[in-house]
């Protein structure tokens, strides 16, 4: 199969923060790659390389077989970049947004204004066509972002942390969308923070740390190196607490973590069979359960497990600020 | 997953030249100056939906020919030409120039800002020219140049001004205004990208404009009693070829070369700032 995004011994640095340290990536025709990593790690600065807005120090990296550096007009005709902070017009109207890309791409006027109500009604923004951008909330400014991504159907589709900063609606709103756009078989380099939308959207998984590839694989292969996952079960009447936390520790053969502010009670298992055992203990004790889940680890779950250090939050490198660059 | 399915049918055996991967579309080695043009045309549409959206934007533009021409008129009219009335006849051509300076420095501080949201990588990563967010941006702000000046003669009508020469005349006069406008709007760009925050751009602007607008003969026609340094400088400075070329051309009197200067002073000031304003483009956003 045909390798579309590929990146080779790419190091970057910004003054005396090593951004990249050799990142090796590589993703086939219609995959979708996820970058999982905290605040700082890298990724964004991946994604400026390959979307030629920034020169690597050192390291090769190629669209579609043109590279990023030499031949980055044409990697420009073939990519599309959905940005961390999305990067619309806060000032002109989704319309306007999208018939400014429309027209930058070389589109007629008349075939601009028909492609932009195609994409708004698309992306679920119809009513909003005609209202200034700045009015939209959070999740309707990633759509309109990924519909001004998505109108010159790009081979190779960035999107650079999609859900940071939405709240789980909206989240979920995203991925569903999302979803649709990967439908059309466009390659996707996707970055994120969170294990569960690496989980639910991507192919294969690189995980970044200060500015290295620490593991890759499909998702699948990832969560089986991880081993764990965490059960959190919280009773409707928090005076059961403790027998929720009896019955947990019966079934998974540990005690479990309670909280005692929120009544939660958390438990690492290996074994998703447990979470029916418990189910049915409870129903027999005839607690009522007002929560009761089985997660992902955290990304801090995975980090701890794959490089022995938590996520470190505050080693922010400033990928975005031109100063640096 | 329905990607690998797709993706088998959208991969075919690669293409005997080149490597693998490449897509069946047309892919374009350069982007040619008329698209650039039409690029660039595409981001002035946008400056100007911007202004549409938010006329109070051109407030300044809209108060500052008001507020300058009532001070200068009534401050020095008196003392510089005997009357209010004849002063006015000196002053707004002068104002004319001295406008047109101060209407540019606003494109800087827009500039900078924008830079500092996510708009211009959005630009950036698009196949379009390097240089058009860059004249998108020059040639949206005629607007700012238009309600300066139609707010200036206007005003100035009202007050009493009056046009002694043909209308052919007086159209060249401002052509000749939006010329030097343009041009100028290049150095603007230039200190947008050079200053480090939107905040800063306005205090280095003022630096560098005042000597200009005010080292002049926008204010007076009549230079001598200057020391003989500010003399020599009066005479060099664009923006007196400038004001004295509009006072020739819509109150009479000989243009003589100052059409000519205003020109390659602007035709220099392009050539000089736009390959650095380019320049500093490339390598801070």
């Amino acid at each position: 199969m045909a390798i579309v995004i590929e990146a080779e011994g790419l190091t970057k640095r910004f003054g005396g923060t090593r951004a990249l340290a050799g990142v090796d990536i590589s993703a086939e025709s219609g995959q979708v790659l996820a970058l999982l990593g905290p605040n700082g790690a890298g990724k964004t600065t991946i994604v400026r390389v390959l979307s030629t807005l920034l020169r690597p120090d050192s390291g090769r990296a190629s669209i579609c077989g043109y590279d990023v550096e030499s031949e980055a007009v044409q990697v420009r005709q073939l990519i599309a970049l959905t940005g961390q902070y999305a990067s619309v017009d806060d000032e002109l109207t989704g319309t306007e947004n999208l018939i400014m890309i429309c027209r930058l791409l070389g589109m007629s006027r008349t075939a601009a204004r028909a492609r932009a109500r195609e994409m708004l009604g698309r992306f679920d923004l119809a009513d909003a066509a005609s209202r200034a951008v700045k009015t939209y909330s959070g999740g309707m400014r990633r759509r309109l972002d990924l519909a001004a991504s998505l109108v010159g159907e790009p081979e190779v589709l960035f999107l650079d942390e999609p859900t940071t900063g939405l709240d789980p609606r909206g989240r979920s709103e995203m991925w569903h969308t999302i979803r649709e756009v990967l439908a059309g078989g466009a390659t996707v380099l996707l970055t994120t923070q969170y294990l569960e939308e690496a989980d639910e959207l991507a192919d294969k998984i690189a995980v970044i740390d200060h500015g290295n590839v620490v593991a890759s694989g499909t998702p699948t292969e990832l969560k089986a190196r991880i081993g764990s996952q965490t059960l959190q079960v919280r009773a409707a009447d928090q005076t059961y607490t403790r027998q929720v936390a009896d019955a947990v520790a019966l079934v998974v053969g540990t005690r479990p973590d309670i909280s005692a502010d929120t009544g939660l009670v958390t438990s690492t298992i290996n074994d998703p069979a447990l979470l029916p055992a418990v189910v049915r203990l409870l129903d027999d004790l005839g607690i009522v359960a007002a929560e009761l889940a089985l997660r992902l680890p955290s990304l801090d779950e995975v980090f701890l497990t794959l490089t022995g250090h938590p996520a470190d939050e505050d080693a922010e490198a400033p990928a975005r600020d031109w100063r640096a660059a | 997953m329905t990607s690998q399915v797709t993706s088998a049918y959208a991969d075919p055996v690669p293409p005997l030249t080149g490597p693998p991967g490449r897509p069946g579309r047309e892919v374009r080695r350069r982007i040619g100056v008329g698209q650039a043009l039409a690029n660039g045309l595409t981001l002035a549409w946008r400056n100007v939906t911007q202004l549409k959206h938010s006329p109070e934007k051109l407030m300044d533009v809209t108060l500052m020919p008001i507020v300058f021409l009532v001070l200068f008129l009534y401050v020095f009219g008196g003392v510089v030409a005997g009357s209010t009335h004849a002063y006015l006849e000196i002053l707004l051509p002068g104002l004319v120039g001295q406008m047109a300076m101060f209407a540019s420095m606003g494109l800087g501080t827009a500039l900078c800002e924008d830079i500092h949201k996510g708009v211009f990588d959005r630009f950036r990563s698009l196949p379009i020219a390097r240089s058009s967010p860059l004249i998108g941006a020059v040639l949206g702000d005629t607007v700012r140049f238009l309600v300066v000046m139609v707010v200036l003669t206007a005003f100035g009508s009202a007050l009493g001004f009056r046009f002694h020469t043909s209308p052919l005349a007086i159209i060249a006069a401002y052509a000749l205004a939006y010329v030097f406008y343009m041009a100028i709007c290049w150095v603007s760009v230039l200190v947008g990208l050079v200053a480090p925050s939107p905040e800063t751009v306005q205090g280095i602007s003022f630096i560098w404009t005042m000597p200009l607008v005010f080292g002049s003969s926008v204010l007076l026609s009549n230079t001598r009693t200057m020391p003989g340094w500010l003399q020599a400088w009066v005479k060099v400075n664009p923006v007196s070829h400038l004001a004295d070329s509009v006072r020739a051309l819509t109150i009479g009197g000989p243009v003589g070369d100052h059409v000519i200067y205003t020109l390659v002073w602007a035709a220099g000031i392009v050539i000089v700032a736009f390959p650095l304003a380019m320049r500093m483009y490339r390598r801070r956003v």
